[in-house]
């Protein structure tokens, strides 16, 4: 259907920059992507957006795809290649799972990821990060990107949007860090991303994985944490002295309002 | 990077950049200095094309001392960038460069202007550019505030420097740092192997 509409809107004109991205472009979740560990289990997060070129295909998207009971997917690149490996991933898995009567291993999900990625890699793009809690390790954080290698770190990001904030998370990742510090960062890290990335944004889905289950949030853009970006400017400007005089004399009334004494500073602080 | 504090009764703000000339992936020099003074308290950080960049900067520093003896006054930093913008703009085909002008004038105090690759000019109370600097936009927005003293400019400059020159494999060797105020202009250099170090070193 997307074809027929292609080649009607194709029709319209010869060049292709009259039809829309949405008719032409592949769907991708051009994204941010984060994973940390911490002791006892990992936090994951990622934005909601879904990109055909230029349109929103989905704004709430979900890109933390159960793998296994503690064990998730975050998905970056074209949303067709990752939903196709993860859908694999899991029924590899959840087999070898039933085999071994017993709970499978992050590293065991990370090497499935990894033997599809690069088996295929000339064919699919995706950068995936597969994290999650094992009795043997406890939580691990695994990265797949692009081209099917595997490597496991303490923390990762991925995705468009992750240029943005590897700064950001040299300089506030330490290790051994709580649950609680973990969220924050990654929370923070993401609303930082999504500020800057136009393929990132929407809603933050955080997750965090232990041996007590999986705990999910959804922190809503209103409820994303304030940087500088929102710091107003104030211009400074001519004060004319008989103000109050020459509005009234205009014939426009003036209502007594209350002055906020430090009022620039509460305007930039806020 | 170009920082701008605007407080009141302070008037400084910093420039700052760190240095890799490369070729394609060789290193040619690792000490090159990319705050070009343009007048006595407008500098220029320079990106991109070094030879676009020195090129441009020499015709801009001619053109704003011609005009500074025509005003008989020191020259605005916004009179500085706009003279950039339009070298940038009338070459935009030819030229492969960015910069970010940043200086002080009696009549607005400290200002910082980015004058992109295509021409734009822009005015903001702080910018970074470079390759180096997508990697360091969300901790810069995360850790900007307006109205820091000199000491936490400095400090922030570099640690910022010193986050990019981890990330991108083309930035680093040494930082400068320029601080431009209304007395003065000082020059700091910090070794690579002095800059702050992060958790993954």
């Amino acid at each position: 259907m997307a074809a027929a509409t292609a080649m009607r809107f194709g029709q319209l004109s010869s060049g292709s920059d009259m039809a829309p991205d949405w008719t032409t472009k592949e769907v991708s979740t051009g994204t941010t992507i984060m994973a940390v560990e911490y002791d006892g289990g990992v936090v994951i997060g990622a934005d909601s957006r879904t990109t055909t070129g230029a349109y929103i295909a989905n704004r709430v998207t979900d890109k933390l795809t159960p793998i296994h009971d503690r064990i998730f997917c975050c998905r970056s690149g074209s949303a067709a290649d990752t939903q196709a490996i993860a859908d694999v991933v899991t029924y590899q898995l959840g087999f070898h799972s039933i085999e071994l009567d017993e709970a499978p291993l992050v590293q065991t999900a990370a090497n499935l990821f990894k033997a599809s990625c690069y088996r295929y890699r000339e064919e699919l793009m995706a950068g995936i990060i597969v994290a999650g809690w094992d009795k043997r390790r406890g939580g691990q954080v695994y990265t797949v990107p692009v081209g099917g290698m595997l490597v496991r770190q303490p923390v990762s990001v991925g995705g468009s949007g992750s240029t943005y904030i590897y700064g950001y998370m040299d300089s506030n990742y330490k290790p051994n860090m709580t649950k609680d510090q973990c969220l924050r960062l990654v929370s923070g890290a993401l609303s930082l991303a999504m500020e800057r990335d136009g393929s990132s944004g929407g809603v933050v889905r955080l997750a965090a994985i232990s041996e007590t289950g999986v705990d999910r949030q959804v922190i809503l853009g209103n409820q994303l944490p304030k940087w500088s970006t929102i710091y107003l400017t104030i211009y400074p400007t001519v004060c004319l002295k008989d103000w109050r005089s020459t509005l009234l004399s205009k014939g426009l009334e003036i209502y007594p309002t209350v002055c906020l004494k430090d009022w620039r500073y509460t305007l930039l602080s806020v | 990077m170009c920082l701008q504090e605007s407080l009141s009764n302070v008037s400084l703000y910093l420039m700052c950049l760190y240095l890799h000339f490369t070729h394609r992936y060789y290193v040619s020099s690792k000490t090159i200095n990319k705050l070009i003074q343009v007048h006595d308290r407008i500098f220029c950080c320079i990106a991109g094309s070094l030879a676009d960049a020195q090129a441009v900067t020499k015709a801009a520093k001619f053109q704003i001392s011609f005009h500074s003896i025509q005003m008989e006054s020191p020259p605005l930093v916004k009179a500085a960038a706009s003279v950039l913008k339009e070298l940038c703009y009338n070459n935009k085909e030819e030229l492969q460069a960015g910069f970010i002008t940043a200086g002080w004038d009696r009549k607005k105090g400290p200002q910082v202007y980015t004058v992109a690759l295509g021409g734009m000019l822009l005015s903001q109370p702080f910018t970074i550019g470079g390759s180096g600097s997508t990697y360091i936009y969300g901790y810069a927005d995360a850790k900007y505030k307006p109205d820091m003293s000199r000491e936490e400019c400095l400090q922030f400059a570099t640690n910022a420097l010193a986050l990019a020159m981890g990330r991108d494999n083309v930035s680093g060797g040494v930082a400068h740092l320029v601080v431009i105020t209304e007395e003065g202009v000082e020059h700091v250099v910090i070794p690579g192997d002095k800059l702050p170090k992060f958790h993954d070193e």
